[in-house]
C-alpha cells in the first residue's frame, strides 16, 4: 500500500492510509472488516447466537454478524461472524528478526561456495525427536526439492546428508562429529504442547555441554518456527513457511565466510 | 463392472503373479521365524494382561525371561501350556509368578509332548472364541443398525487424551463419520511393548492401549445406536508391536486396522525381517477379527513425487494384497491404499489423479480401497485447501473408493479441531450425494488422456514387480525403490527380537485362525 495515498470517500470525506493506525481493508479504507470462525461448547440456539456476538464484541468487534450458526454435536455449535474490528497497529515501530542473508539461486551459492570456501560444505538434516514427519526436511534436503526449488543433494558443492526422522539428539550430534559437518539442520513439523521447543533447546544444551556448540552452523526449520523463536532458543538462524534450499543454502555459505573472516 | 480405462488384463494377471512370487518367497522367511511381540500377541490372547509394580507389561517380562533361558525358539505356547498343565494355573495366575520370580517357566518338569500339543491347542480354541464373539457383534450391529454408504466416512482424533478423544469422536459420529481413527502418540511405533491402561498424555496422539480401546469402542457403540450407524473404529498396528496390537484389536471389536511392515520399514526404520515376521502374524489376526486392514502405500508419496512414483504405489498393491491372501484376508478386508498427493500446480493433475484411483478400482475391485488425502501440499490457506479436499472427494466417489480419510484445511497447522471436522464432513457429504452415480454415467475417452496414463502406471509396476521378483524384496529395499527410502536387512529397530523357530515350536493359533474362520 503507497504510505502516500489518499481519497474521498462516498461522503466527500479525504481518508488516508495511516501506518500508525493501520486496520483490515474489506472493500473499503479502514473499514476494519475481519471474518472469524469458532466453536462455543454449548447448544446452538439464540442464546449461543447471542454468545458468540457478545465473545466478538470482547474481541473489539463493532457491531458483529453471526452469518452462520450450525449444531455440531450435543452442545456443540459452530460460527462464523464477520465485523469491524475496532483495533488498529502501529506499523512505523515494528522490528522484525530476519536471517542476515541475500538468496542467491543453487548455480550461484555453488560458485560462491567455490570462490570463497574452495571445499564441499557438509550438511546433515533429520526430523528430531518424537516428530515421524519428514515432510520439511525432505523439501530442504532431498534431490528433488519442493516447488521448483531444488534440494540440498542436487547442489555441486554441498554434501548432504538426510537422516530422516525421530532421530534422537545424541544420534544426531554423534553423526555431526563423525561427518565433520559444517551445519545441522534441525526440522520440527507436527508438535503438540510444544514439545518441540523442549527438543529443540535440549539439542542446544547436548552441543554446549560437549563443547560442540561453536564448531557448526545450527539451523532450524518448520511450520512454527521463526528466526526470533530460533535465536532465543540458541540457534543460528530459523527458517519459517515459505522458506526452501535455496534460503538454506545461500545462508549458511555466507555465514561461513563470515565467520572465517 | 466394465473396464473405463480399457487396462491390459493379462499384465494385470501377469503382475498379479510376480507379486504372488514375491510374497511366496518372503513367507518362506516368515515360516521360519518367530518373534518376541509374536509371542507376546500369543499371551495377550491367552489373556495375560497388566504389569508389573514398576509398569513393565507382564507379557513382556514372560518373553524376555523367556528369551534369557533360550526357550524362545520353542516358542511360548509349547512351555504355557506345559506349565498350565502342571500347575493347574491360568496363564496369567503364571504370568503374575513368574514376575515375582516365583516361576520359571522352563525349568518345570515336561509332560509328555503329545499332551502339551492337545493343552496348547485347547488354549487356543478357547482364546479364539471371545474374537468370534466379537465378530457376531459387529455383524448383529451391521444388521440391526446398518452402516454408511461407501466411501465410509474417516476421520482422526489425536488430542493426547483418551476422554478428550470421546468427546470429539462422538462429536465426529453425530456429524457423519462412519469410522474414527484414533491417532497414536508419536514415537508409539518404536516401543518395543506396548503401554497399559488408559492414557491422558500424548503428543499428536494418544497411546493405543487395551483399555483406551476398550473406552473408545463403548464411546462409539453408544453413538451409533444414538445415530442408528454403526460407527468403526480404526487404530495402527504398523510399529514394533504389530501383532500384539492386533491381538488387542481383535479382544476390543476394532473394526479398520493400518497394518503394513513396508511402512514400518521406509518411515519407521523398522528391521525388515523383524516386521515381516510380525505383519503376517498380525494380518492372520485381523482376518480372524473381521477387521479391515489398510495399506499404508500414500506414504511413500508424500516422500516420493506422485507423478513420478505412482507405479511404485500398485507395485505395492499388488504386494499387499499376495501378503494380506497369505494371512488368510479376504478381498472384502483390503482396505489397500493410495492418495491424492500430486502437485495442485499441474495441468491436468487432476486427471491422472483420476486415472490412478480408477486404475486401482479396476484392478481391486473387491478391495475397500483407502483413499489418503491431499497433505504435501497443503499451505496453511485453508481456503484452498478446502478446495483441494473437495476435488479429492469428487474421484473418491467417481471412482468408488471405499474409505475417504477425509482431508482437513487445516492440515499442516495442527491436529483437527472439532469444527474442521466437521466442515470435511459436510464438504464430503455434500459431494458424495451431489454426485453420486457419476462413475455410472461417465466414461472416459478411448485412447485419451486418462486411458493412457493408467496404461502406462501398470505397465511400470508390472516391470518393477518382475525386477523385485528376480531380486527379492529385501534386495529391493535396500536399494531404495520404494519412497526413495532405502534400508538395510540387518539394519533398522528390533532385528534382535527375531529367532529361527525350533522343531518343537508351535503356534497354534495360526491354523486355527486361517482354517476355523468360519469366513462368510
Amino acid at each position: 500500500m503507497d504510505t502516500s495515498l489518499s481519497f474521498k470517500d462516498k461522503d466527500g470525506n479525504i481518508v488516508t492510509f495511516d501506518p500508525e493506525r493501520v486496520r483490515p481493508y474489506g472493500d473499503t479504507m479502514n473499514d476494519g472488516k475481519v471474518q472469524l470462525s469458532f466453536t462455543l461448547p454449548i447448544k446452538a440456539d439464540e442464546t449461543a447466537k447471542e454468545a458468540a456476538k457478545l465473545y466478538a464484541m470482547k474481541m473489539g468487534i463493532d457491531e458483529p454478524s453471526v452469518v452462520y450458526m450450525g449444531e455440531m454435536s450435543v452442545g456443540f455449535s459452530f460460527f462464523v461472524v464477520f465485523g469491524s474490528c475496532s483495533h488498529s497497529v502501529d506499523i512505523t515501530n515494528i522490528k522484525v528478526t530476519k536471517v542476515e542473508s541475500t538468496t542467491m539461486s543453487m548455480e550461484e551459492t555453488d560458485k560462491f561456495i567455490k570462490e570463497n570456501i574452495g571445499r564441499q560444505l557438509v550438511i546433515i538434516g533429520a526430523s528430531t525427536g518424537t516428530d515421524a514427519h519428514t515432510v520439511g526436511i525432505d523439501a530442504i534436503m532431498n534431490m528433488k526439492g519442493y516447488a521448483g526449488h531444488f534440494g540440498l543433494e542436487r547442489y555441486e558443492m554441498i554434501d548432504a546428508y538426510n537422516l530422516g526422522s525421530q532421530v534422537t539428539n545424541e544420534e544426531f550430534i554423534k553423526k555431526a562429529v563423525e561427518l565433520n559437518a559444517d551445519a545441522l539442520l534441525v526440522s520440527q513439523t507436527v508438535t503438540q504442547k510444544n514439545v518441540h521447543i523442549q527438543n529443540m533447546t535440549n539439542l542446544i544444551e547436548l552441543l554446549e555441554a560437549e563443547g560442540l556448540r561453536d564448531r557448526f552452523i545450527v539451523c532450524c526449520g518448520g511450520p512454527r518456527i521463526s528466526h526470533e523463536l530460533a535465536k532465543e532458543l540458541g540457534y543460528d538462524a530459523g527458517f519459517g513457511t515459505g522458506s526452501y534450499a535455496d534460503d538454506v543454502a545461500s545462508y549458511i555459505a555466507e555465514e561461513i565466510v563470515r565467520r572465517n573472516r | 463392472m466394465k473396464s473405463k480405462l480399457n487396462l491390459n488384463q493379462s499384465l494385470i494377471n501377469k503382475a498379479r503373479t510376480s507379486a504372488k512370487n514375491i510374497a511366496n518367497n518372503v513367507q518362506s522367511f516368515i515360516d521360519e521365524h518367530t518373534t518376541v511381540t509374536v509371542e507376546r500377541a500369543i499371551l495377550r490372547l491367552f489373556g495375560v494382561d497388566g504389569t508389573d509394580e514398576i509398569g513393565t507389561p507382564l507379557p513382556n517380562i514372560v518373553i524376555d525371561n523367556l528369551k534369557k533361558a533360550g526357550g524362545l525358539s520353542t516358542g511360548i505356547v509349547y512351555f504355557m501350556a506345559n506349565a498350565v498343565l502342571d500347575t493347574g494355573l491360568t496363564p496369567q495366575e503364571i504370568a503374575e509368578n513368574i514376575a515375582s520370580g516365583e516361576i520359571d517357566i522352563t525349568k518345570i518338569s515336561l509332560k509328555p509332548e503329545s499332551e502339551i500339543i492337545a493343552k496348547g491347542g485347547e488354549m487356543a480354541k478357547e482364546a479364539i472364541k471371545k474374537i468370534k464373539t466379537n465378530r457376531e457383534k459387529r455383524d448383529e450391529y451391521l444388521k440391526t443398525i446398518g452402516e454408511g454408504p461407501k466411501p465410509y466416512i474417516y476421520v482422526i482424533v489425536a488430542t493426547g487424551n483418551i476422554y478428550e478423544d470421546i468427546i470429539q469422536a462422538q462429536a465426529a459420529g453425530r456429524q457423519g463419520a462412519d469410522v474414527i481413527a484414533v491417532i497414536r502418540t508419536t514415537g508409539q511405533s518404536l516401543l518395543d511393548y506396548v503401554p497399559y491402561g488408559p492414557t491422558t498424555e500424548g503428543f499428536g496422539g494418544t497411546y493405543a492401549t487395551q483399555e483406551n480401546f476398550k473406552l473408545m469402542r463403548k464411546a462409539l457403540d453408544e453413538v451409533g445406536e444414538e445415530v442408528g450407524r454403526y460407527i468403526r473404529l480404526c487404530n495402527y498396528c504398523s510399529g514394533l508391536c504389530m501383532p500384539e496390537i492386533a491381538a488387542m484389536g481383535a479382544l476390543e471389536r476394532l473394526d479398520v486396522m493400518l497394518n503394513d511392515a513396508l511402512y514400518g520399514i521406509l518411515f519407521r526404520d523398522i528391521n525388515m525381517q523383524r516386521t515381516f515376521v510380525d505383519q503376517f502374524f498380525s494380518r492372520t489376526i485381523n482376518g480372524f477379527a473381521g477387521v479391515i486392514i489398510n495399506t499404508g502405500e500414500d506414504n511413500y508419496l508424500t516422500t516420493a513425487d506422485a507423478v513420478e512414483e505412482a507405479h511404485t504405489v500398485l507395485a505395492s498393491q499388488f504386494m499387499n494384497e499376495q501378503f494380506a491372501l497369505k494371512a488368510g484376508i479376504p478381498e472384502k478386508q483390503m482396505g489397500i491404499g493410495h492418495a491424492f498427493e500430486m502437485d495442485p500446480n499441474i495441468e491436468n493433475g487432476f486427471l491422472m489423479e483420476l486415472a490412478q484411483a480408477q486404475m486401482a478400482r479396476e484392478i481391486f475391485p473387491k478391495a475397500p480401497l483407502k483413499y489418503m488425502p491431499p497433505t504435501k501440499f497443503m499451505t496453511g490457506n485453508i481456503f484452498k485447501g478446502h478446495l483441494q479436499d473437495a476435488l479429492f472427494n469428487i474421484i473418491s466417489i467417481w471412482t468408488n473408493q471405499g474409505i475417504q480419510l477425509l482431508g482437513m484445511m487445516t492440515e499442516a497447522i495442527h491436529t483437527p479441531f472439532m469444527a474442521d471436522r466437521a466442515l470435511a464432513i459436510e464438504n464430503a457429504k455434500y459431494i458424495f450425494n451431489n454426485m453420486r452415480n457419476i462413475g455410472d454415467e461417465v466414461e472416459f475417452k478411448e485412447n485419451g488422456m486418462i486411458q493412457k496414463r493408467a496404461t502406462e502406471v501398470l505397465e511400470k509396476a508390472a516391470e518393477m514387480l518382475l525386477e523385485i521378483e528376480e531380486e527379492g524384496l529385501f534386495s529391493i529395499i535396500e536399494q531404495g525403490k520404494f519412497g526413495g527410502v532405502k534400508r538395510s536387512r540387518t539394519g533398522g529397530k528390533g532385528l534382535d527380537g527375531v529367532v529361527k523357530k525350533d522343531e518343537k515350536y508351535q503356534n497354534p493359533f495360526i491354523l486355527l485362525m486361517l482354517n476355523n474362520g468360519g469366513r462368510r
